[in-house]
């Protein structure tokens, strides 16, 4: 079949403004990945060498990511990814409670977690989905507010995947505890980007993702608080202290502590490396771009991210634009067939829906430069006069 | 991007992939878009068990088989969200004419104001000069008039040009339609050659939209869906001098020229030859009655030709499988109206429809049946 291919891609440069979406492998993790594939093949469950050898594997990478998090070993859960992760975490706890049962969410949250919110109201299950102001942070008295007799979970992300912002956890935390109500944090677009440290917030259950930490997809990880009750959604071995039944994805995983490894070491270094990156492309487009904004830019937020509205411009069209030119940004939230759906986020924070259609999501990483930054303000230039100019004919 | 591109609008069938297929081979910069116009799980009682479901356009098959084309010729593919103003410009009105008691041509609405109109924006996005589709039709330039015009497709079966009345010249300068030279076999056969993977797919047939044809249930499910209130289901069938044959359940149900569901047993054939949406009466008669030497066009398109007051001699057609009848056309002084008087009654002319006017497989221009 590639033997038909008759032309290429017009030959330009791709680089990636992407990495809320997903991140590209750390050369150490493939190195990792690798190896494990290739020699660490047991099951980690069997009582011979080769089971031993990925037994090893298995425990050192769930050090590697305790460590990050400041967590012990045995209460980290390896899943198959962000999206189990929160699964087993919102449905699990409800599900293990009885009685008139109530959740509260915000928002803003991830699909993986709303999603399951709404699963559990089919269970029967009541949901309060607080709202968020414009800064795009949940109000850690209407959480308190929220709080009833009934009330046995609390979910709310620490930091927003479209806006990058920061929710006030450890503060949501201490009311949680006061109430005695269990908090699950998903915490999959935090990890790697801002320190995490799980004593200090205080939270009960925390979901990271391997793949938003230049890890390999198809795999995630549950931080359980000791003392969680946590009803398990499939049924199998018991494997993952009974919590996650399933041969454990050994060389992902591995992968997946590695990375861990890496980001404790780098976190604090990169973060400000980022954070001027991001303070760049912003600025320059503030400056050079008229009728533009930053979504969510009054609230602390994780240093990569940066959500820009372009008045009169379609978001969907600037980023195709911007893609035909090398530049790979994101807007909303794509469906299956890949076209692009309104973002629940940016309408929570009360965009209209025309400015929340116009917004894009630059999201940055290791491998991004000074210059690339400046590549793509010349692009984002070029590309906005470009589509204010036609929609004028429109 | 080095030089501009042609944008083709890739539905994931046969035709638009050997489009996109035919501009790269012959060297042209290609990017492909799909255009996502109505989401399939909508309305899933009428697509439960439809055998249907792919094929009907914008389902997530069709969008994997233009992204499979697309990777194979290698071509920037991107699928784009024009689900809120499908359903503003061609469902709701699609909708409103059923429940008005006309047959609406969806299909024309759609390239129109959606498949022209909105590719063409989104093209200008992606710095396309022209845009290309798998549609049946040629499009010629005039010197001597200085306007574009559109022709009938060699391949007579497959002609689309009774979907294209509406277009502009603008439009009509900015589009390729490179399958109108071509028959349907010699499509497939090129597709085949360029080892297309959709190469022996099926055509579509019905309305995207609607699942197996079912207008009245479709009409039933997006009313409920949206809460409005729901067409009456009751009302009677009538003869020509107005005596009551029976019952029927919501003139939505029926078309001119419509025999089949009228429930009346008598000696002569009967057909529906009209239908009343306000007294919600559908009339009833021979088919005699059907036939009609005249009507009226509104909103009048013309495209080959220079808009005039002159009555034009030409070939009529009142429906996509009618055959065109001769005909003059009497232009109202506003030009944008006509009245058409054909040299022999036709039958069924039925509001709603599209008539296009045609001189031999030159598209003069249309209107809607009033």
């Amino acid at each position: 079949m590639l033997g038909t291919r008759l032309i290429k891609w017009p030959l330009v440069q791709h680089i990636y403004f992407d990495h809320n979406a997903t991140t590209p492998l750390d050369p150490e993790v493939f190195q990792t990945v690798v190896a494990c594939l290739d020699q660490s093949y047991g099951n980690a469950s069997s009582i011979h060498f080769f089971g031993q050898l990925a037994k090893q594997r298995l425990e050192a990478a769930r050090r590697q990511l305790a460590a990050l998090i400041h967590a012990a070993p045995p209460q980290i859960v390896f899943t198959g990814g962000g999206t189990e992760s929160d699964n087993l975490a919102v449905l699990g706890v409800a599900r293990a409670a009885s009685g008139h049962r109530h959740v509260i969410t915000t928002a803003i949250e991830h699909p993986a977690v709303l999603s399951a919110c709404a699963q559990l109201e089919r269970e029967g299950v009541a949901v309060t989905r607080l709202r968020v102001g414009a800064a795009g942070v949940v109000d850690p008295d209407h959480v308190r507010a929220a709080i009833s007799s009934a009330t046995v979970l609390i979910s709310v992300m620490h930091a927003n995947n479209e806006l990058g912002t920061v929710q006030p956890i450890a503060e949501i935390a201490r009311i949680a505890r006061e109430a005695g109500v269990p908090l699950h944090v998903d915490g999959v677009q935090a990890l790697g980007k801002i320190p995490v440290d799980i004593a200090a917030l205080g939270v009960d259950l925390y979901s990271m993702s391997a793949h938003k930490l230049y890890a390999p997809k198809g795999v995630g990880a549950l931080y359980v608080r000791k003392g969680v009750h946590l009803k398990p959604l499939t049924f199998g071995g018991h494997h993952e202290r009974d919590r996650r039944p399933g041969t454990e994805n050994v060389p992902g995983i591995a992968g997946f502590g590695a990375a861990a490894e890496i980001a404790a070491e780098r976190l604090q270094f990169e973060a400000t490396r980022i954070a001027a990156l991001r303070d760049r492309l912003e600025a320059s487009i503030l400056a050079r771009i008229p009728g533009t904004g930053v979504n969510g830019a009054a609230s602390p937020r994780t240093p990569n991210t940066t959500n820009i509205y372009f008045d009169g411009v379609d978001g969907e069209a600037l980023v195709i634009a911007l893609d035909l030119r090398g530049f790979a940004v994101s807007t909303g939230s794509a469906c299956s067939s890949g076209a692009v759906t309104p973002s629940h986020v940016l309408t929570a924070i009360g965009l209209s829906a025309q400015r929340a259609r116009a917004s894009i999501r630059f999201s940055l990483g290791t491998s991004n430069t000074t210059e690339q930054i400046d590549a793509l303000v010349t692009a984002i230039e070029a590309s906005v006069a470009h589509l204010r100019r036609i929609s004028v004919h429109a | 991007m080095p030089d501009r591109p042609i944008a083709v609008a890739m539905s994931g069938g046969v035709d638009s992939s050997t489009v996109a297929a035919l501009l790269v081979r012959q060297g042209q910069s290609v990017v492909g878009l799909t255009m996502q116009l109505w989401n399939q799980r909508r309305l899933p009682e009428l697509s439960s068990d439809s055998p249907s479901r792919s094929g009907r356009c914008c389902s997530l098959d069709d969008v994997y088989d233009a992204r499979r084309v697309a990777e194979q010729i290698g071509i920037p593919y991107y699928v784009v969200n024009f689900e809120e103003q499908f359903e503003e410009r061609v469902v709701r009105p699609f909708v409103a004419e059923y429940l008005a008691g006309r047959t609406p041509v969806p299909c024309t609405l759609c390239n129109n104001d959606i498949k022209f109109d909105r590719f063409l924006e989104l093209a200008d996005s992606v710095g396309a000069e022209r845009i290309a589709t798998g549609h049946y039709a040629r499009i010629g330039y005039c010197e001597a008039s200085g306007r574009y015009q559109l022709r009938r497709a060699v391949d007579s079966a497959k002609d689309q040009t009774y979907f294209l009345f509406g277009l502009t010249q603008p439009q009509l300068a900015r589009t390729l339609f490179p399958l109108g030279e071509l028959t349907k076999p010699q499509v497939r056969e090129l597709a085949c050659s360029l080892d297309l993977p959709v190469a022996a797919k099926n055509d579509s047939q019905e309305i995207c939209f609607v699942p197996n044809g079912d207008y009245a249930g479709f009409l039933l499910a997006y009313l409920k869906e949206a809460g409005a209130a729901l067409p009456p289901n009751y009302g009677e069938i009538v003869s020509e001098n107005g005596t009551t044959l029976g019952q029927h359940q919501g003139v939505h149900h029926f078309t001119v020229g419509q025999r089949r569901g009228l429930g009346i047993a008598t000696g002569e054939p009967l057909y529906v030859i009209a239908t009343d949406a306000r007294s919600q009466r559908v009339v009833v008669g021979g088919n005699d009655a059907l036939l009609r030497d005249r009507f009226f066009a509104a909103s009048v398109n013309w495209i080959s030709i220079e808009p005039h007051s002159q009555p034009v001699r030409a070939q009529v057609k009142i429906r996509n499988k009618h055959l065109a009848a001769p005909a003059w056309i009497y232009p109202s002084p506003s030009l944008d109206r006509a009245e058409v008087v054909f040299d022999e009654p036709q039958r069924a002319v039925t509001p709603g429809q599209g008539a296009v006017f045609y001189q031999d497989d030159l598209v003069l221009g249309g209107g809607w049946i009033e």
